[in-house]
């Protein structure tokens, strides 16, 4: 299962970027192996419409789960369509969320 | 002649100056471009004889003929169009109606609808004539509605333009032809870094300028240093005066009561008059 997670930083201690749309990195990880991959986001100095660039983003690497702060209104709308299962609202570190989304703690 | 009213910083009296400048000479027309919350007629409570409506053009997809190759999200310099390999959204309130989706698109899928921006408002009070533009709730673009407001100008009078605060695209499509712009300030740090981003874009535009320096006797002396630097005229201060605000927090521009001020803006108008055709 492919999990990623909006993040402040390029490491898996790096801690949650809370915004989606607009975070710095996304860390696009293998549940199993925990190999990890850090895309630098280029929809964070977009004059506007940020975070339906980067559920492009995220789309196009085939991601299963989602693990942010909080996603827009725009972004939401596609999400919604699509069969990516999206957890906000939570903080912390990359792979502590990882673990805890694991273990079934995150919803 | 366009006088045009900008500040950078939002907040520091641009309405104030605006109307207060249209009370005090004659022959106006003000139009208030600044559509996400056009104010200057809670303060001139003109009565409204006409409105219009604004509408752009928005793509429209066929999805029985659209093929998803995502020509026109690539396209879209505002992100307006979503394209995934099994669906197409449009979000509307990004769209800037330039049409360019329509024209790569490979399959003829898209077509334009119109989709209502904004509202013209169309009124008079004391003798001034009064447009101005409200961005519909929910859209993010307010530039065409500010064209639309300046589409409206009648160049037969003087022409007042209450411009957003900022200096972004409604800011620019705002102050665009104007013949003078007044930068509204105030002086404290904010006021000083916003002012000088304004004066950058005006420079840029080519487009003549002074300051007006409001709540003149709060913060520091650093607006006025660096007008003297930079060879910019302080065209009026205003100072932070209890009777001033007191008629503000009621909607009473202030040259109504106190007609002192109503010279000074006369002059002020006289001087920029001056400074347009030297």
């Amino acid at each position: 299962m492919k999990i990623c997670v909006t993040s402040t930083g390029e490491s898996l201690d790096s801690a949650l970027d809370p915004r989606f749309g607009r975070c710095a990195y996304f860390i696009i990880i293998d549940s199993n192996s925990m190999e990890f991959e850090a895309i630098p986001n280029a929809s964070s100095n977009v004059r506007g419409g940020a975070g339906i660039e980067a559920v492009q983003t995220v789309i196009n690497k085939r991601v299963d789960v989602l693990i942010t702060g909080d996603v827009g209104p725009n972004a939401s709308r596609i999400f919604n369509t699509s069969n990516i299962k999206v957890i906000v609202g939570v903080s912390g570190a990359v792979r502590e969320l990882v673990e805890r989304y694991k273990k079934g703690l995150l919803k | 002649m366009i006088i045009s009213i900008a500040s950078g910083k939002g907040g520091t009296g641009k309405t104030s100056i605006a109307t207060n400048l249209a009370l005090s000479i004659n022959n106006v027309q003000l139009l208030d471009c600044d559509v996400e919350e056009p104010n200057s007629y809670l303060f001139l409570k003109p009565e409204i004889n006409k409105t219009e409506d604004v509408f752009i053009f928005v793509p429209v997809v066929d999805e029985s003929l659209c093929d998803n190759c995502g020509k026109c999200a690539e396209f879209c310099e505002y992100n307006a169009i979503f394209v995934s390999k099994d669906k197409i959204l449009i979000f509307p309130e990004l769209c800037h109606s330039c049409g360019g989706c329509k024209l790569v698109c490979p399959t003829s899928a898209i077509r334009e609808e119109p989709h209502k921006t904004g509202t013209i408002y169309y009124g008079n009070s004391k003798g001034i004539e009064i447009i101005y533009g409200e961005l519909e709730v929910g859209d993010a673009v307010a530039s065409n509605v500010v064209r639309e407001v300046k589409l409206r100008m009648n160049k037969d009078r003087n022409v007042i333009i209450d411009s957003p605060p900022g200096a972004s695209c409604p800011v620019i499509e705002s102050v665009k032809n104007s013949d003078f712009c007044i930068l509204v300030t105030e002086p404290t740090p904010f006021g000083l870094h916003d002012l000088r981003i304004a004066v950058s874009v005006l420079r840029e535009m080519d487009i003549p300028f002074g300051v007006i320096v409001n709540r003149a006797d709060i913060g520091d002396r650093k607006v006025y240093d660096y007008c003297k630097k930079e060879n910019i005229s302080i065209l009026l201060e205003v100072p932070f005066e209890r009777k001033i605000a007191e008629l503000y927090s009621k909607g009473i521009p202030f040259v109504l009561e106190m007609p002192a001020w109503k010279e000074k803006f006369q002059k002020l108008f006289d001087t920029i008059r001056a400074m347009v055709q030297k």
